[in-house]
């Protein structure tokens, strides 16, 4: 598992990034965290970057949706889907763990 | 019967448009007419990954696996010569027409040249996948590559040949490169761009002519100096592809006019992307924009109005952008001259800011260089800024 940051450090409707061997994107969507591959699927846009709408992520560079819960794209140009990671909070700290697809994703 | 619907022009505006038509519930027939043999693709990485090598055709291509379902008639590598607004008719180059009881006109806009530059090897333009592959081959061989015009295509063109290691010169008319989109001050900031990699910049002067028999081998410029070159590439922007509309009764200017939601003159046409010229209200004129958001985001409005399916959207605010040199520039809104520009975060030293136009204390534009996230918040208030009604 990968620390991430303290909870207070990420607050609702902020968006971090992670240094992984692919760069991972940690959401908090009104107190829940959410994890995805940073780099969008369309190009080269750290979705990090982009504009959080409810539980999807608008991406920076030119809009593509992707939903948080399950990585597929809910909006173009992106075809293809993006990972999703589960994360765990503990004892104040958000963690995450790549390669281990979020509970409910598909 | 079931109805039709002919979408003429199969890039990123035909193809949205016929995606839009199906998620409106349209589920009559749709027939896409290309004029290029290729299925969609998209044109931004011709001038930067795909030319530099990076991306394939695959990577570039458009069509998603969704795209199965849309049920769409292909008609790619047919040319559509004329339309017939009685019957509502396409006619095509080999003689044969569509009947249709909607058409949407999205042809888009083709390179302009340079007069005289035809027949030249090793001058290119950049445009279509086609353009790309002839430049991508010729670029391969190194050399001295002159581009003529220092837009957004040319600078992208210039810096994926620096990448490439050719030797590069651009050449620009105008004093200061975009200061028609971003205005002198950005403009020039954005054009130090090219000296920070290697590229030699000369603005402020015309091309006299191109030397060469059978192949290129010089540019001279109106000041007198002859520029040897290997290859050249011509970036001074677009023409709509509008002449094949001639005699239809489609009201033309500068492109296909309709009003702000995509509708012409004649009933059961509309038009988008690059050959469209929408009428603004903030403009009061009509403007032809050829952003690659607005080819995406546009036929959604102009479905709605061909389908006569209630309240079209709101329209978006203008965005495009351009990567250079590693460089990533963001811009949205519409900027007009006296439109003040303020640095509102970082320094174009760094090349990495924030910058905000305001017209009478307002912001109406954000150009942003390397700060994306800043870039979206601003782009976000910028559209929840813009009134809903036309
Ligand atoms: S890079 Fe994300 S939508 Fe294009």
């Amino acid at each position: 598992m990968i620390p991430v940051c303290p909870t207070t450090a990420l607050p609702p409707g902020e968006a971090t990034r992670v240094e992984a061997d692919e760069p991972i994107a940690v959401f908090n969507v009104d107190g829940e965290f959410y994890a995805i591959d940073d780099t969008c699927t369309h190009q080269d846009a750290s979705l990090a970057d982009g504009w959080l709408d409810g539980c999807a992520v608008e991406c920076p560079l030119h809009a593509s949706c992707f939903d948080l819960r399950t990585g597929k794209v809910s909006g173009p140009p992106a075809k293809t889907p993006v990972r999703t990671h589960r994360v765990v909070v503990q004892d104040g700290l958000v963690y995450v763990q790549p390669g281990s697809p979020a509970d409910g994703a598909a | 019967m079931s109805r039709t619907i002919a979408v003429v022009g199969a890039s990123l505006a035909g193809l949205s448009t016929a995606r839009a038509l199906r998620e409106q519930s349209y589920d009559g027939r749709i027939v896409v007419i290309g004029d290029e043999v290729h299925a969609p693709y998209d044109r931004p990485p011709l001038s930067k990954e795909f030319l530099a090598g990076t991306a394939s055709l695959d990577d570039i291509a458009l069509g998603a696996p969704d795209d199965e379902d849309l049920g769409l008639q292909w008609r790619l590598g047919t040319t559509a010569v004329g339309l017939d607004h009685l019957s509502r008719s396409v006619l095509l180059e080999d003689g044969s027409e569509i009947r249709a009881d909607g058409v949407v006109l999205a042809t888009g806009a083709r390179a302009r040249r340079l007069p005289g530059g035809d027949g030249l090897a090793g001058v290119h333009v950049l445009r279509s996948l086609d353009d790309a592959i002839a430049l991508r081959d010729d670029l391969a061989a190194g050399g001295r590559l002159v581009v003529i015009g220092a837009g957004f295509i040319g600078a992208e063109v210039a810096s994926t040949a620096r990448k490439l290691g050719l030797d590069v010169t651009v050449v620009e008319t105008q004093p200061v490169p975009l200061a028609g989109p971003l205005g002198a001050d950005m403009g020039a900031v954005c054009a130090e761009l090219h000296a920070d990699h290697g590229t030699r910049l000369l603005t402020g002067t015309g091309v006299a002519g191109l030397v060469g028999t059978g192949r290129v081998e010089a540019v001279d410029l109106s000041d007198g100096t002859r520029l040897p070159a290997d290859v050249v590439v011509v970036g001074i922007g677009a023409t709509p592809n509008i002449e094949w509309l001639a005699h239809s009764g489609v009201a033309l200017g500068n492109g296909v006019l309709t009003d702000a939601h995509g509708a012409t003159n004649i009933p059961g046409v509309v038009a988008v992307g690059d050959c469209a010229a929408a009428w603004s209200a903030t403009a009061e004129r009509h403007v032809r924009i050829e952003h690659w958001t607005n080819a995406l985001e546009q036929p959604a409005t102009a479905v709605t109005t061909l389908l006569g399916a209630g309240e079209p959207a709101p329209t978006p605010v203008p965005y495009f952008w351009s990567d250079q040199y590693g460089a990533r520039i963001q811009f949205a809104g519409s900027r007009r001259e006296g439109d003040v520009a303020r640095v509102v975060e970082g320094s174009c030293a760094d090349r990495s800011f924030l910058v905000v136009y305001e017209r009478d204390g307002r912001p109406v534009a954000v150009l942003g260089m390397n700060q994306p996230r800043l870039f979206t918040r601003w782009r976000r208030q910028l559209r929840a800024a813009v009134p809903t009604a036309p």
